[in-house]
């Protein structure tokens, strides 16, 4: 049963789970609900053995804005807004282990930005920027946002991004790898659909292995690493996919994944 | 042997106790504690059996005691039954005890594990002391053993505060010996108990007595006992066998005589 929620809607077809944040009004800023019910809509989309990925997009002209500045000001404990709202959200993107794509249809600022950021995959429609926002008003960059950048694109563009708030157009974006593909305007939700369900058809559990274990390579020694991998490896081994995939390879056809 | 609470299989030479309550995640009772002593005490009287694993299912090794069935106890009703005088049998059995930890081992369930020479951990496993949350403390060891293993600095802090532990943090201290994947915490805790099995188990036994004593009692206490352990080894047939396979180049087949 797919619960209501109330700023976002929560919609599955062919095998990709859409979280659409909709609070159109405000350019989708993030309220502690909205934090909740994102959660909640990842639990339930990495249960649903039908979902083979996860696509996060905006409604109406951006894809979210940030934190929604209303409700902070003088009495505002900004660590207690981050462990209480924004880290179980990092987390459980995190721990999610379907594919995330954040498709970037406007407006990507502040915690916006840190959304996509945590995304497995990034698409961004053409004349959309990525806006850091956070040092303009004398902040850092929070909700993982600066644990995840420099392990997307290295260290010198990081910190570049994150001190010096240029924003950031889509065609540079994929110039250095921030984002995977961007799409023309009137492209846009077709290519979305395509690409989302290109990446829903991968091999589930050999893609959850890749996640899980990849980024925390960067931090880790390679004999950690390769324990690891070993593991990972039996897991995907044991996977119906790869049975699959050995058998589409001697048929010389294409495989056709189940996710299991 | 038929058992209420747990699961018995031998596999070669390891014998398995899988605790079996899944409907209350494996939550510890009395009886619970009981029928697990007592299989480890058959095994370690079994000349079949060479390690001993202990281990929940998928989603707990064991979330915990049964709380319902120490809700009305008194002090006296506590000191005539002495349900944790049996824990401390566990600390007696010489085969090496594996706990193979998939979800939560918290609070009895920790402690369980604690009694095991070695803890093998799913990477999602959460392990913890909640009774401060319930107003009481742990009671089977788990204040002594997690400070011996910790250290007072960092035991203190999680008793204090109850919260759970990830495998990551308890490897961090020295509770947990390895973690694996969440869908192979059987296999590899079966793949290091059989490694394990082809040790000398004589060695092996004589080992674990020279250890327990490290945390125990003063070091010269524990050097003369090393040292009586080690000529005792040289009366075991494995002795000679390890000694020779040594020097003929060979790989050495341990029987434990």
């Amino acid at each position: 049963m797919e619960k209501t929620f109330e700023t976002i809607e929560y919609t599955t077809k062919n095998g990709v789970a859409t979280i659409l944040l909709n609070r159109p009004k405000s350019y989708n800023a993030f309220t502690s609900t909205m934090n909740k019910e994102i959660i909640s809509a990842l639990r339930q989309a990495d249960r649903d053995e039908a979902v083979g990925s996860i696509v996060i997009t905006g409604a109406g002209k951006a894809f979210c804005s940030g934190q929604d500045l209303g409700g902070v000001d003088d009495n505002t404990n900004h660590a207690d807004l981050l462990r209480d709202n924004y880290h179980p959200m990092v987390r459980a993107m995190r721990n999610t282990s379907k594919p995330i794509i954040a498709a970037i249809n406007g407006v990507v600022a502040g915690a916006g930005m840190s959304l996509a950021l945590n995304a497995d995959f990034r698409v961004m429609k053409k004349g959309t920027k990525f806006v850091s926002a956070f040092m303009n008003i004398g902040l850092i960059p929070d909700a993982g946002f600066m644990y995840v950048l420099p392990r997307l694109v290295g260290y010198a563009k990081a910190l570049e991004i994150t001190t010096l708030g240029k924003p950031i157009p889509a065609e540079e974006a994929k110039e250095f790898g921030l984002v995977t593909e961007v799409y023309e305007e009137e492209e846009w939700e077709e290519k979305v659909v395509s690409f989302s369900e290109q990446i829903a058809s991968l091999p589930t559990v050999a893609f959850t292995q890749a996640k899980r274990y990849m980024l925390n390579s960067m931090h880790e020694s390679l004999e950690t690493y390769l324990e690891k991998e070993a593991q990972a490896q039996r897991i995907a081994g044991l996977s119906e996919d790869h049975q699959e995939g050995l058998k589409a390879f001697a048929e010389k056809r294409k495989p056709k994944f189940s996710g299991k | 042997m038929s058992h209420q609470t747990i699961l018995v299989e031998k596999k070669g030479n390891i014998g398995i106790i899988q605790l079996n309550r899944p409907k209350v995640l494996n939550a510890i009772n009395r009886l619970m504690v009981d029928e697990i002593v007592e299989q480890m005490e058959a095994f370690d009287r079994d000349p079949d059996i060479r390690v001993i694993v202990l281990r929940g299912n998928d989603r707990a090794f064991a979330a915990g005691a049964d709380i319902e069935e120490m809700m009305n106890d008194t002090p006296i009703s506590f000191e005539l039954r002495d349900p944790f005088a049996v824990w401390d049998k566990m600390m007696l059995i010489k085969k090496p005890l594996i706990a193979s930890v998939n979800g939560y081992a918290l609070g009895g369930g920790f402690e369980l594990a604690l009694h095991c020479d070695l803890i093998i951990a799913a990477e999602d496993a959460k392990f913890g002391f909640p009774e401060v949350k319930l107003g009481v403390l742990p009671g089977a060891g788990g204040t002594q053993y997690l400070t011996k293993l910790m250290g007072r600095t960092k035991a203190i802090e999680w008793l204090w505060l109850g919260e759970p532990m990830t495998a990551q943090e308890a490897a961090h201290y020295g509770i947990v010996n390895r973690i694996v994947h969440p869908k192979l915490v059987e296999e590899e805790t079966m793949r290091f108990a059989e490694r394990l099995s082809k040790q000398p188990p004589i060695s092996l036994r004589l080992i674990k007595e020279a250890v327990n004593k490290a945390v125990d009692s003063p070091l010269r206490e524990g050097l003369q006992l090393e040292r009586k352990n080690f000529y005792l080894a040289f009366d075991s047939k494995d002795q000679k066998e390890g000694m020779n396979a040594f020097v003929e180049k060979r790989a050495p087949h341990f029987k434990g005589e």
